[in-house]
């Protein structure tokens, strides 16, 4: 591949993956979308109102860490963190909600719906909704609702309603159904904010580009601070737009390892686990393409992980097409081994990262020290572990 | 001539519009599906939509919803709704059976596989609802290879040009979603429908049924002045969800309320 990667083609498609697989209802809402989008991401006055957002709203750009003491401790790589966990908000998810809401505004919608799974992205999207005064509601499973209080409280704070979804697994899945439900219901109104990089084109494409600027910012410091391009990155993947907006900017720089970590839960060999790339076979859901946990009657299976952001039985389809491709590589790590790399990270930098990015963090532990010093890793971290502290002192039989 | 094609020409001769039931197959248990089917056709209902159940189905009310969770706790399938369907046609050779459902289950059996066990089946039309045209026309080729219907849906904000690729790509009838939403909400807005299937006339000569918010024998038969066909589902459903520990008197309820469609419709 000696080519410009140049993905995906007119109609959504990343090789197999991909595309625009929904009711026919959708299809009009999904072309305006799109158009529209195509039409402001090339016009000036559309870039310059995000650019300014996300560096006077969010924070940005955000700061590549050179984790020094940790990378000492493990003995190999030197690590640099991507810290999107400093962000407004506290998550690399406004990145997204910032985009898509100006959109919106730009399209004239006046209603915002969302799903999520941990609560970032329904903060990030409550956030946005309550900056511009649109009418927002957020759509999370019951389960998630339970071990992410937290953040329901803080987007109820914002001005939005969140809906509990009692069907299905009633976790992330069941979240993004009963989205698009509404999204059928209330088309003429309603701007669909999905929060990752699945869902039918544009969204996946759209979702990434937004991302991408994790990896344009991060391939440049590291120009500057290190003076050179990083061996590999380091991301985690549940429906994968942190990593691939990390990943994105760097595909054509093929010196540079790309490896996304799924959540392995209990262990892939138990079947409890959220890792379609390393264990699922390609399908189709949430209108498109791409690998899923599914049974062999194509019924979606049941997904676990510690973390509520990476229990999802899909993921984006250009990881689907980066897997089979060879760019990337896609790894996992379990429960327990994230909640290692939760604690190495917190007390060898004293920065306490999300268990999304945990899983980051724990492969990291493993691949730095097989490389040698004047190496590079750059790490994600994708978001604080603020949210965390429940679910972290339950686990360790802390009453707060 | 499949069918089908032959169930609507006979039907318009006479002046008479189709009525055409939808259940989730395997609902409330496996067993309940095919005496149903049977029932159904004795009510005088004239083609059958077969649900296959889906873990995830996004384009349904909750009624369905459950229908097919109901479905799903008791194993039922693709290759089982395909069984139950082969096994009606052992003793109804007349009656065209068309299954709904979403691509993912077909994906993983396999588009040609699935072709193949359809025919053997002797399925008459497959509706898949989140199978655009734009996505389908693999699977498009290898059903009408087998003189299987691909049939596909419209919308209220269909436009024209959308219209006329559904006629290129499907055959059988094509099925109006007469609201925007989900399968068992909301009301009818006559006016409307009856505006867009003016548009799609213009667009199309396939027969055209109407689902989506029909839920008892007056809006069967204010609808049946519309199209060319009535298609029921979520008040169907509600009939065996109200009566789970009951399925005979389900079934009872079912037949009763096709009938009186039935009998609405043609006067």
């Amino acid at each position: 591949m000696t080519e410009k990667y140049n993905m995906p083609d007119e109609r959504g498609h990343f090789g197999p993956y991909g595309g625009m697989f929904v009711g026919e209802t959708l299809i009009p809402p999904i072309q305006e979308l799109n158009a529209a989008y195509q039409q402001y991401l090339n016009d000036p006055e559309f870039i310059a109102e995000l650019d300014a957002d996300l560096k006077y709203y969010v924070g940005r750009p955000s700061p590549l860490y050179h984790a020094e003491r940790w990378s000492r401790e493990l003995g190999g790589a030197q690590i640099y963190l991507k810290r999107e966990d400093l962000n407004h908000t506290g998550a690399h998810k406004i990145n997204n909600t910032i985009g898509q809401a100006l959109l919106a505004k730009r399209m004239g919608k006046t209603r915002i719906i969302a799903e999520t799974g941990a609560g970032q992205h329904g903060v990030a999207t409550a956030t946005v909704a309550a900056r511009l005064g649109l009418e927002c509601v957020v759509y999370m499973g019951a389960v998630d609702v339970a071990r992410q209080s937290l953040n329901v409280y803080r987007m109820k704070l914002l001005g939005a309603k969140v809906v509990a979804v009692e069907s299905g697994s009633k976790t992330l899945k069941d979240a993004l159904n009963e989205a698009l439900r509404d999204w059928v219901t209330n088309v003429d109104n309603t701007f669909y904010i999905i929060g990752t990089v699945a869902g039918p084109h544009p969204y996946p494409a759209m979702v990434r580009d937004f991302q991408a600027i994790i990896g344009r910012e991060a391939r440049q410091q590291c120009l500057d601070q290190a003076g050179r391009l990083p061996d590999a990155l380091v991301a985690c993947v549940g429906g994968g737009s942190n990593a691939i907006g990390l990943f994105y900017p760097f595909i054509d720089d093929r010196s540079v390892k790309m490896i996304g970590v799924e959540a392995a839960g209990d262990g892939i060999e138990t079947g409890r686990h959220s890792a379609p790339l390393c264990a699922g076979r390609p399908g189709v859901l949430h209108g498109n393409r791409t690998y899923l946990m599914e049974d062999d009657d194509g019924e979606i299976i049941e997904t676990h992980s510690i973390s509520a952001g990476l229990d999802y039985p899909g993921v984006g389809p250009e990881h689907a097409w980066l897997k089979d491709t060879g760019r990337a590589e896609y790894v996992n790590i379990t429960d327990n081994e994230a909640l290692e790399g939760f604690h190495s990270l917190t007390r060898m930098e004293g920065i306490i990262p999300a268990l999304e990015s945990s899983h980051a963090m724990a492969y990291t532990m493993k691949l730095a020290p097989t490389m040698s010093k004047d190496d590079i890793i750059i790490v994600c971290l994708s978001g604080r572990g603020d949210k965390d502290m429940q679910t972290m002192a339950q686990r360790e039989g802390i009453e707060l | 001539m499949s069918r089908l094609a032959a169930t609507f020409e006979a039907l318009s001769k006479t002046g008479r519009k189709a009525l055409i039931p939808f259940i989730t197959a395997g609902d409330p248990r496996p067993g309940f599906t095919l005496p149903m089917m049977h029932a159904m056709v004795e009510a005088g209902v004239d083609i059958i939509e077969l649900g296959v159940p889906f873990s995830d189905p996004m384009v349904d009310g909750p009624v369905i919803q459950r229908a097919s969770e109901r479905a799903l706790e008791h194993k039922m399938s693709l290759r089982r709704t395909l069984a139950i369907a082969a096994e009606f046609r052992k003793t109804n050779q007349h009656t065209p059976v068309v299954l709904m459902g979403y691509v993912n289950p077909i994906e993983a059996m396999g588009y040609e596989d699935f072709a193949n066990a359809a025919q053997r089946a002797e399925i008459d039309g497959v509706l898949t609802v989140d199978l655009p045209p734009e996505e389908a026309e693999e699977c498009v080729a290898l059903l009408k290879a087998r003189d299987i219907d691909p049939i596909f849906l419209l919308a209220p904000n269909s436009s024209d040009e959308r219209i006329k690729k559904m006629d290129t790509a499907g055959s059988g009838y094509i099925y109006y979603v007469s609201l925007k939403g989900v399968t068992g909400a909301g009301h009818l807005n006559t006016a409307d429908v009856e505006a867009k299937l003016n548009r799609i006339r213009a667009n199309t000569r396939l027969p055209v049924a109407i689902g989506f918010g029909v839920k008892d024998a007056q809006t069967a038969k204010t609808v049946a002045g519309l199209g060319d066909g009535v298609v029921i589902g979520s008040a169907l459903i509600s009939k065996i969800e109200a009566n789970l520990d009951e399925p005979e008197r389900a079934k009872n309820e079912i037949v009763e309320l096709l009938v009186a469609m039935r009998q609405a419709m043609d006067n």
